[in-house]
């Protein structure tokens, strides 16, 4: 599958404001967990402990405001993305969260306006480019358009394949 | 065209550009790459590049201070593959493990210098901000990126100014300062804004204490912070500089070290955009304590109620410098702990540390009863060095109190200035220095 597979429907796990990088990957397992099975295991362990076994490919994780505030760990995004997480939705992300999630492939998505739609265990589809999500019962709501700097680097698959690409490496 | 800020400037000057407008996209070389404990896994991600060399080695900057000394075989092993790394690619700026803490270490040995871009692996990047440089965390994949590349893209952040005038009361710290703009802001009330502080207050604090203020700025979603470059800073610098190079006082090499520092500092223009403005009056500031689990759970210690404490630690990168270690001697020289409580109390690096000894604090600590580790981050995110047990409260001098922070979920973390730390582990709940007999 393409990352930036233009149209996918996803089930919707729901959490609140300021949720920090601390809660979604613990600082202590950094310098120690280094295989994918072992990162993805401990996705958002201190957030919500149901939530790595069960997690399903493709699932759509929503949030408040200033999602992935705190450290620059990538962990705090490969976990989500070695978890299956085909997209974050957010009010707001913290900037290396953002930064991190575009350089992993992840896409990260900024819609207040979804966020106040979305329900946990339900499912949304989310259509990139028209730029905009549908929720289950047919609402729909617009996001800002992703810049093409940003879709290169998505398309890639993230900064390092892109990079790879531009040094033909 | 408007002026430009100090963060319009500093990229611009990292593109090769003369000017550059807020939201602008530029590809910028940094002067100084950071990394840490995270220095091998970086390496494994530059490794996916077949490259032989980094490209810039002389503007790499390593640390080990985020788990040392090892707590585990696996620390030990990665230790070890970045000291091979950097013999490998011939790192300069290596700093082993038990030097200190990057963001001090950095500072002390002015690798990074006024003006300058300095991006890192680290969250609290933007500390360098104190002496009038550009700092900024970033990712590990986009370190890797830069060994290989030595530019990467940034977006041109807007700016806000933070101004602070008047006199401080007696009691009152940096930190307070911090603490009191993300619990009226929230911790993301800086999001993406490059942090501007500005007020003769600033002015005022000695350099020490200014390192708080844009390394707390982390915790408020800014990109970057800075504080103008002035006398003390230059003159912090210039000692440093000519001390590591051989330089002689008053000779030309001096002079011409001199003039390079002050050619290269970076100030906003007057009539520069500013996205909005702050002003504070430091007569309204008060001690302020962060509440668990949030950075912006703020309140006055003086409404705090009563807080019992199982553990305090003194240190980090944000408060364990040697004025913060004179905070607490001068409170432990006649005191000893609450009975059943821990202080940890960890230098953020050997020259604090040797300080604390030729003053005699190291001394007074361990008389009070309290633990003195190693330079580096100590508990700070939870590796090792005085964790807390399960459902403990801990009163600390760190920056983060996120749920997990210190490696137990169930634990409280407190935040506050190092002296309120010092006096809580005296009373076993968290109180008021003032308000200890
Ligand atoms: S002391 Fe804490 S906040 Fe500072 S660099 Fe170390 S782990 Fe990070």
């Amino acid at each position: 599958m393409a990352r930036t597979d233009r149209r996918f429907t996803g089930r919707i796990w729901k959490y609140g404001d300021n949720v920090n990088t601390d809660v979604i990957f613990p600082g202590k397992y950094t310098y120690t967990l280094k295989t994918p099975e072992e990162i993805a295991a401990h996705a958002l362990e201190d957030l919500d402990p149901g939530f790595a076994a069960n997690v399903q490919p493709g699932d759509l994780v929503v949030a408040g405001r200033n999602w992935g505030c705190g450290s620059s760990r990538e962990q705090a995004v490969s976990c989500l993305v070695l978890a299956g997480v085909r997209a974050v939705i957010a009010r707001s992300f913290s900037r290396i969260w953002y930064r991190n999630a575009l350089n992993n492939g992840l896409l990260a998505l900024e819609c207040p306006a979804f966020v106040d739609l979305a329900v946990a265990g339900d499912t949304a589809t989310v259509v990139l480019d028209e730029a905009y999500i549908a929720t289950s019962n047919g609402r729909t709501v617009t996001f800002q358009p992703l810049s093409d700097d940003v879709l290169r680097i998505l398309e890639a698959g993230g900064l390092i394949p892109y990079i790879k690409q531009q040094m033909a490496v | 065209m408007p002026g430009q800020t100090f963060a319009q400037k500093a990229l611009a000057r990292a593109a090769g550009r003369d000017t550059c407008a807020v939201g602008e996209i530029l590809d910028v070389e940094p002067d100084v790459v950071l990394s840490h404990d995270n220095t091998a896994a970086i390496r494994r991600i530059w490794e996916e590049f077949g490259q032989d060399r980094v490209k810039h080695p002389e503007r790499m900057a390593i640390t080990l201070d985020h788990a040392v000394p090892a707590p585990s075989a696996v620390h030990a092993q990665n230790h070890r593959e970045i000291r091979e790394f950097v013999g490998d690619q011939g790192i300069v700026h290596f700093f082993e493990a038990g030097r200190g803490i990057c963001h001090q270490v950095l500072s002390e040995e002015v690798v990074v210098r006024p003006g300058q871009v300095i991006l890192g692996a680290d969250s609290h990047t933007p500390h360098f901000g104190w002496l009038g440089a550009f700092g900024a965390g970033i990712g590990r994949s986009e370190v890797a990126a830069l060994w290989a590349q030595g530019q990467l893209w940034l977006k041109v952040p807007a700016t806000m100014r933070i101004n602070l005038n008047g006199a401080m009361p007696e009691g009152v710290t940096a930190k307070d300062f911090a603490l009191r703009i993300i619990g009226d802001m929230g911790a993301d009330g800086g999001l993406y804004r490059s942090i501007e502080f500005a007020g003769d207050t600033i002015h005022a604090m000695t350099l020490e204490s200014r390192m708080v203020l844009p390394n707390m700025m982390a915790e408020f979603g800014a990109k970057n912070a800075v504080i103008c470059p002035d006398e003390p800073v230059l003159t912090w610098c210039l000692e440093r500089l000519a001390m590591r190079h051989g330089i002689e006082a008053g000779s030309s090499a001096w002079a011409d070290l001199a003039d390079g520092l002050r050619k290269d500092c970076l100030y906003p223009d007057t009539d520069c955009e500013l996205e909005s403005e702050l002003h504070f009056a430091a007569e309204d500031l008060e001690p302020y304590i962060a509440r668990p689990h949030s950075v912006d759970d703020v309140v006055p210690l003086s409404e705090l109620g009563q807080v019992n404490v199982d553990a305090a630690f003194i240190g980090t990168c944000t408060n364990g410098r040697l004025e913060d270690m004179s905070a607490a001697a001068n409170i432990l020289a006649t005191r000893r702990l609450a009975p059943g409580l821990s202080l940890v109390i960890i230098p953020a690096s050997s020259q604090v540390l040797e300080a604390c000894i030729e003053l005699g604090y190291a001394e007074t600590f361990a008389r009070a009863g309290a633990m003195l580790g190693v330079p580096g981050c100590g508990p700070c995110m939870g590796n090792h060095f005085g964790v807390p047990a399960p459902g403990e409260t801990v009163i600390s001098s760190a920056n983060r109190n996120f749920r997990g922070r210190m490696g137990t979920p169930s634990a409280g973390i407190y935040l506050s200035s190092p002296a309120v730390v010092a006096a809580s582990a005296v009373a076993g709940r968290i109180v008021d220095p003032r308000e200890l007999d």
